[in-house]
C-alpha cells in the first residue's frame, strides 16, 4: 500500500522524490530584555526535519501543538524562510531562493489553511479569489478566466453559478472548498494541507476529506497533510511522520506507524486517541497516559526531547540524542528515533 | 476534602435537592441520594432517579431575520453519578440547551419554555437573583477554551477563591485553603506557586485543570462540560477525560458532556443524546446509541468519522448541509440529507415530524425516525460498512 | 523594573532632546527677526538693533546658540544687557523678549493653572465617560443605549469653542447659575480656586466625555462578549460584579492609552478653555507669545509640552503593566 506508485503525467517524477526536505531548521529569535540591553534566545520550532515525497504520494505530519508541523508546512511553501536546510523541489533547492526566482515554484507548491473563515479575503468575490493566482501566473487568457473559475468551482463541488458571491455567504465547509479551488487553480504538483478539516463539523469534514482524496486520485497531486487528528491522517496518508518538539520521532508507511509503532511517543499518541470502539467501563486497549505537558521549544531537553515525559527514559536518553534510523525489527521505510524502540501492537485494535 | 463552610450553605435549591444539609460525608452520596424519593421526571435510560430533568425545553432567539428555534422540545434527565453526552454538530442546539440549564441566556433576548428541574426545583422562569444562587453552586460549567474562559487579568487562585466566596461566606484565608486543595485535587503540581500565577503562565492542559478546579470548588451536583477537551492536544485530552472520570467517581456528581467527538462520547458517556437542528433525534445508553443506533443521522455521523483503528475505506459523509434554524424543513429536519427517506411510504418524511419513540416498541432507547425496519437496515447495511 | 524605568528614561530624554532641536531649528533658523520685533517699528536705530542682537547672542553661530541654550537649562547662564549682567538660575529658559521676565518664572506661575484645569478634566472625563460607556454597553441595543449614544454624537458634533462660549455667556454672565471662571491659587483660598474652575471643568468634562463614552462602550461591548465574562456569570456572580469588576478591568485597557495621550495633549492645548474662562494658563501664554514672536517663551512651552507628553506615555506604560499582568516591564 505504501509503495503505491500512481500514474502521473510527468515522467520525470517516476523514481526520485518530487520533494525532498533535508535537515530543515527554523529557529525564531526572540528578544528578551536583560539589564539595559537585550539577550537573544531562540525558539527551535523545527530542528532538523528530513523527508521525501514522491509524486502523487501523501505524507502525513502528525503531532501536538508546538511540534513544528505547521512551521514545516510554511517553510516548504516558503511562506517562511528556513534558518537552515534544503528543500529540493525536482532537484532545485528552493530553501533560500529570492522572491523573484521563487515564483515558478510558488505555483507548484500550494497551501490550504486550517481556518476557512480567516484565510479568505471577505471583501473579494469568490471569482476574484480564485482567479487572482491565475492572473498572477498568466495561466489563462483574458476573457477565459470566468470559465476556468467555474470549472474549478465545479471540481470542488460548489455551484459554479455562485462565483459572484462573497465568502461570508458560504458555510465553513464550502469556504474550505473555495480555499482548495484557489490552490488548484494553478495546477500545483504538491498541496500542503495544514489542518484542512479540523475546523469543520464531522459530516462536513468527511465531505472535504473525500474531495481531497478525489483530487489526489484524479489529478495525481501529492500532499503533505498536516493534522493533529490521528484518524484523519490514517485515512488519508500513505506515509506518516510523527513530530515532537521540532523533530521527527518516527516515520514510515501508515500500516507500520499505526499497526506496529516503535517510538514511545507514537504509542502514547495512539493510545490516547479516544476511540469509538470503546464503551465505557471496558478498557479495550492498553492505556498509556503521558504526564505533564510538552516542554518549551526555547530550551528543549538535552538528548532525546521526549525523555522528560517518557516512561522508558534512562541516562543515555539525556546524553545521546537518538538518531532517526531503521531498527532491526523494522520493515523497510520505517524509522524511529529512540534508544529503546520496540514495536507495540494492538494499540488501536479496539474495534478492528 | 474538609469543607467547614458547606454546613451553612445558603442555597435553598441544594438543600431541598438533597433533602438535607451538605456535609463532607455527603460527597460520596451517589447511591444514597439516588434511592431517595423525588419527583419523577422524563424517562431516563438508566431508570435511576434523575437529578437534572429537562422536559420539553424550547429555546428561541428573536433576530432581525425572524425567530431562531435553537432548541425544540428537548427532554432528558441525568441521575447523580452518571454522564450524559449530548452530541451534535454546530448549530444543533447542544450548547444552547445547556446554557439554559445554567440560566445563562439573557431573558430579554431569549424565549425559553418547558421545564428544567434540578433536584426537583424549577429553573425556567426563575428571576436572575435566584438563578445566581444556583449557578456555580449546584451546577457548574467547564468551558471549551480555557485560554479565553479564564479572566486574563486575575490570578488563577483569585478566580477560584472568588468562585468559592460567591456561595460561601468565609474569609479569604479559608477560601484560599480551599482553592489550594482544589488545585491539588485536579493534579496541578505546586499549588502554592500556581495559586498566584496568571492564566497566561499556565499551559493549555493546566488551564483546563484550573477551570475544572474552579467549577468543582463548590462541590456541584451537576457539572456541564461544554467541549472540555476540544481545544486540547490528544495526550492532554486523555489526561483531562481521566480527571473528569475520576472526579465523578469521587464526588458522584452528574455530568452533562457536550461534544461533537464520538470517540470522547464512547470513552466518557453512560447515556447519549444525539441532537440535530435543535431536536433530540436519538437517546439511549451509550451502548444502545453507539452499538445499536436506530436513526439515519447517527449512522451518518458514525460513518463520517475516520477512526484511528479503521482501515482505509472511503468515508461516507452525510450529504448536504445542516438546515438553517430560521427555516427548518417540514417533516423530519433531517429529511433533505437522509439517504433512506425513499424507504418510507408516501411523503411522511417531508410532511410529518416523527416522534421520539422507543426503538423496540418499549424501553428507554428512543429515536426520531419514520423508518419501519431500522434494526434490520442497520444490521444489514450500515454495520458492515462500519467494520 | 528598575532597568525598565532606566531604559524608558533614556528614550524619554532623547525624545525631549529631539523636540528641543526641532523647535530650535524651526524658530531660530526660520526667517524671523526677533531682534527687529523687540526693537519695534518706530524708534529703532541700527545701533540699538545690533545691540539687541548682540545681547541675545543672535549674532553667534546657531550651534553655539543652541549649546548655550541647552547648557542654561541644566546649569543656568548669565545674560549681559547694556553692561548689566543678570544671572538666570538653573532651569534657565532665557528671558522673555517681550517683558524681560525669566521664562522659567513665567512658566512656573502658569503651570498650576493648566494642571488644575486638566486634572479636573481628567477625573471628570474618565469617570463620566467610562460610566456612560459601560452603561450603554450593558444595555446595548435598548432605547437607553440609543439615547445615550446619540446624545454623545449631538454634543460632540457642535464645535467645542461654541459650546464653551455659549455656556460661559449664558450660564455665568447672563443667567449666573454657574460661577464665573477665574484663577485663585489654591494656597490662597481653596474654595475660590474650585469656584473659578468648576465651570470650565464641567464644560470640558461633559463635552469630551462623549468620545470616551463611545470609546469605552465599544471596548466594553467587546469585553462583555468574551468567554471569561460568561465564566464569571457561570460562577454565580451578580450582574453588577460581572460588569464592573470583570468586564471593566479588561475593557479599560484600551481606554488607558487614549486617556494618557489625551491628557498630555490637553495640558499643552487648553487654549480655548483658558481664553474663554479667563484662566492665565499655558495655553494663553503660548497664544500671546506667538503673537509677539517671543521665542524664548515659545521654546519654553514647547519644551514643557514635550516633557509632559513623554511623561504621560511613561505613566501609561506603568499603568498598563499594573492592569495587565501579561505586559511585562522587563
Amino acid at each position: 500500500m505504501s509503495q503505491t506508485v500512481r500514474p502521473i503525467d510527468e515522467p520525470a517524477s517516476q523514481n526520485e522524490p518530487l520533494l525532498q526536505v533535508r535537515d530543515l531548521k527554523m529557529h525564531f529569535p526572540i528578544k528578551e530584555a536583560a539589564g539595559l540591553g537585550r539577550t537573544k534566545k531562540v525558539v527551535q520550532a523545527v530542528d532538523g526535519v528530513s523527508f521525501g515525497l514522491k509524486a502523487g504520494e501523501s505524507l502525513g505530519l502528525v503531532g501536538e501543538s508546538g511540534c513544528g508541523k505547521s512551521t514545516t508546512g510554511r517553510m516548504i511553501t516558503r511562506l517562511l524562510t528556513p534558518t537552515a536546510g534544503q528543500i529540493l523541489f525536482k532537484g532545485t533547492d528552493i530553501a533560500q531562493l529570492k522572491e523573484r526566482d521563487l515564483r515558478p515554484f510558488r505555483r507548484e507548491l500550494q497551501i490550504v489553511f486550517q481556518d476557512p473563515y480567516s484565510s479568505l479575503n471577505p471583501r473579494q468575490t469568490v471569482s476574484n479569489i480564485i482567479s487572482t493566482p491565475l492572473r498572477v501566473h498568466n495561466l489563462v487568457k483574458k476573457g477565459k478566466e470566468l470559465d476556468r473559475v467555474q470549472e474549478l468551482l465545479e471540481r470542488v463541488g460548489l455551484n459554479p453559478e455562485h462565483h459572484n458571491r462573497y465568502p461570508n455567504e458560504f458555510s465553513g465547509g464550502q469556504r474550505q472548498r473555495i480555499g482548495i479551488a484557489r490552490a488548484l487553480a494553478v495546477e500545483p504538483e504538491v498541496i500542503i494541507a495544514d489542518e484542512p478539516v479540523s475546523a469543520l463539523d464531522v459530516s462536513i469534514q468527511a465531505q472535504v476529506m473525500n474531495l481531497l482524496e478525489d483530487l489526489r486520485r484524479d489529478l495525481g497531486i501529492a500532499f503533505v497533510f498536516i493534522a493533529h487528528d490521528l484518524g484523519v491522517v490514517r485515512h488519508f496518508c500513505d506515509q506518516v511522520a510523527v513530530m515532537y518538539l521540532g523533530k521527527i520521532v518516527e516515520q514510515g508507511p501508515r500500516e507500520q506507524i499505526y499497526g506496529a509503532p516503535q517510538h514511545p511517543y507514537t504509542q502514547a499518541l495512539l493510545s490516547a486517541a479516544p476511540d469509538l470502539g470503546t464503551i465505557r467501563g471496558v478498557p479495550p486497549k492498553e492505556r498509556i497516559r503521558l504526564v505533564g505537558d510538552v516542554p518549551s521549544p526555547i530550551d528543549p531537553p538535552s538528548g532525546c526531547r521526549f525523555r522528560t515525559r517518557c516512561w522508558k527514559a534512562e541516562d543515555i536518553c539525556a546524553t545521546h540524542e537518538p538518531p532517526l534510523e531503521p531498527k532491526p525489527q523494522s520493515t523497510p521505510g520505517h524509522a524511529a528515533a529512540c534508544h529503546f524502540a520496540e514495536p507495540k501492537i494492538d494499540l488501536t485494535a479496539a474495534s478492528a | 476534602m474538609t469543607d467547614p463552610a458547606s454546613e451553612d450553605r445558603k442555597d435553598t435549591m441544594v438543600e431541598s435537592a438533597a433533602g438535607q444539609a451538605q456535609t463532607p460525608a455527603d460527597a460520596k452520596r451517589g447511591p444514597a441520594v439516588a434511592t431517595r424519593e423525588r419527583r419523577q421526571g422524563a424517562a431516563n435510560p438508566s431508570g435511576e432517579t434523575p437529578y437534572l430533568v429537562v422536559e420539553d425545553l424550547t429555546v428561541k432567539f428573536p433576530t432581525a431575520d425572524g425567530l431562531v428555534s435553537a432548541v425544540n422540545g428537548l427532554s432528558y434527565s441525568v441521575p447523580l453519578g452518571r454522564t450524559l453526552a449530548i452530541v451534535g454538530e454546530s448549530g444543533s442546539g447542544k450548547s444552547v440547551s445547556s446554557m439554559a440549564v445554567m440560566g445563562l441566556h439573557d431573558p430579554k433576548r431569549t424565549k425559553i419554555t418547558g421545564s428544567i428541574r434540578l433536584g426537583g426545583d424549577e429553573i425556567v422562569g426563575l428571576p436572575e437573583n435566584e438563578l445566581m444562587k444556583v449557578r456555580g453552586d449546584a451546577v457548574a460549567m467547564v468551558f471549551q477554551d480555557p485560554q479565553s474562559s479564564l479572566h486574563p487579568l486575575y490570578t488563577v487562585g483569585n478566580q477560584i477563591v472568588e468562585a468559592y466566596r460567591v456561595h460561601h461566606q468565609v474569609s479569604k484565608d479559608v477560601a484560599k485553603k480551599r482553592a489550594l486543595e482544589m488545585l491539588d485535587l485536579v493534579g496541578i503540581p505546586n499549588p502554592q506557586r500556581r495559586f498566584s500565577q496568571y492564566p497566561h503562565e499556565f499551559s493549555g492542559g493546566m488551564r483546563q485543570r484550573a477551570m475544572i478546579a474552579m467549577g468543582l470548588v463548590n462541590d456541584p451536583k451537576l457539572v456541564i462540560a461544554d467541549e472540555p477537551t476540544t481545544a486540547l492536544d490528544v495526550t492532554v485530552q486523555a489526561q483531562i477525560l481521566d480527571l473528569l472520570n475520576n472526579l465523578q467517581k469521587e464526588f458522584g456528581s452528574a455530568i452533562v458532556l457536550i461534544t461533537h467527538d464520538l470517540g470522547v462520547v464512547a470513552e466518557m458517556a453512560d447515556d447519549v443524546l444525539v441532537m440535530y437542528a435543535g431536536r433530540c433525534v436519538e437517546y439511549g445508553t451509550a451502548e444502545d446509541v453507539l452499538a445499536r443506533p436506530r436513526m439515519p443521522y447517527t449512522w451518518g455521523l458514525l460513518e463520517s468519522i475516520p477512526t484511528v483503528s479503521a482501515a482505509n475505506e472511503r468515508l461516507r459523509p452525510i450529504k448536504g448541509l445542516p438546515p438553517s434554524l430560521l427555516n427548518l424543513p417540514t417533516g423530519c429536519s433531517f429529511n433533505p440529507r437522509c439517504p433512506y427517506k425513499d424507504r418510507v411510504k408516501g411523503e411522511r418524511c417531508t410532511t410529518d415530524l416523527p416522534e421520539l419513540l422507543p426503538v423496540d416498541g418499549a424501553g428507554a432507547h428512543t429515536s426520531r425516525c419514520h423508518l419501519h425496519d431500522k434494526a434490520s437496515i442497520y444490521e444489514a447495511e450500515v454495520a458492515p460498512r462500519l467494520g | 523594573m528598575i532597568y525598565f524605568v532606566a531604559r524608558r528614561l533614556i528614550s524619554a530624554l532623547s525624545v525631549v532632546l529631539v523636540t528641543l532641536i526641532a523647535t530650535f531649528a524651526l524658530f531660530f533658523i526660520a526667517p524671523t527677526d526677533p531682534a527687529g520685533a523687540i526693537c519695534g517699528e518706530r524708534n529703532c536705530t541700527q545701533q540699538r538693533y545690533n545691540e539687541i542682537k548682540q545681547n541675545l547672542h543672535l549674532d553667534k553661530p546657531k550651534v553655539q546658540q543652541f549649546a548655550e541654550y541647552t547648557a542654561g537649562i541644566f546649569a543656568g547662564r548669565d545674560f549681559t544687557t547694556s553692561g548689566v549682567t543678570r544671572h538666570c538660575g538653573a532651569p534657565c529658559l532665557g528671558f522673555s523678549f517681550k517683558n524681560d521676565r525669566p521664562v522659567t518664572e513665567m512658566l512656573t506661575s502658569r503651570i498650576p493653572v493648566t494642571v488644575s484645569l486638566v486634572a479636573g478634566y481628567a477625573v471628570l472625563v474618565l469617570t463620566i465617560g467610562v460610566l456612560v460607556g459601560s452603561l450603554a454597553a450593558k444595555r446595548r441595543g435598548t432605547m437607553g443605549d440609543r439615547v445615550l449614544m446619540s446624545s454623545t454624537l449631538v454634543i460632540s458634533s457642535v464645535p467645542y469653542y461654541i459650546v464653551a462660549l455659549m455656556i460661559s455667556l449664558y450660564l455665568t454672565v447672563l443667567y449666573p447659575i454657574l460661577p464665573r471662571g477665574g484663577w485663585t491659587p489654591p494656597s490662597e483660598n481653596i474654595g475660590k480656586w474650585a469656584a473659578g474652575l468648576v465651570t470650565p471643568w464641567l464644560v470640558l468634562g461633559i463635552y469630551f466625555c462623549t468620545s470616551y463614552a463611545r470609546y469605552s462602550r465599544g471596548s466594553m461591548v467587546e469585553t462583555l462578549s468574551e468567554d471569561f465574562i460568561r465564566t464569571a456569570r457561570a460562577k454565580g456572580l451578580s450582574d453588577r460584579k460581572v460588569t464592573y469588576k470583570h468586564a471593566l478591568r479588561a475593557g479599560l485597557i484600551p481606554v488607558i492609552t487614549i486617556f494618557g495621550l489625551d491628557v498630555a495633549a490637553s495640558l499643552a492645548g487648553a487654549i480655548f478653555t483658558e481664553r474663554i474662562f479667563d484662566l492665565p494658563g499655558l495655553g494663553v501664554l503660548v497664544l500671546d507669545s506667538l503673537n509677539s514672536y517671543d521665542l524664548p517663551v515659545i521654546m519654553g512651552t514647547v519644551l514643557v509640552a514635550s516633557v509632559v507628553v513623554v511623561t504621560m506615555n511613561f505613566l501609561v506604560d506603568i499603568a498598563y503593566s499594573l492592569v495587565d499582568p501579561r505586559v511585562r516591564l522587563s
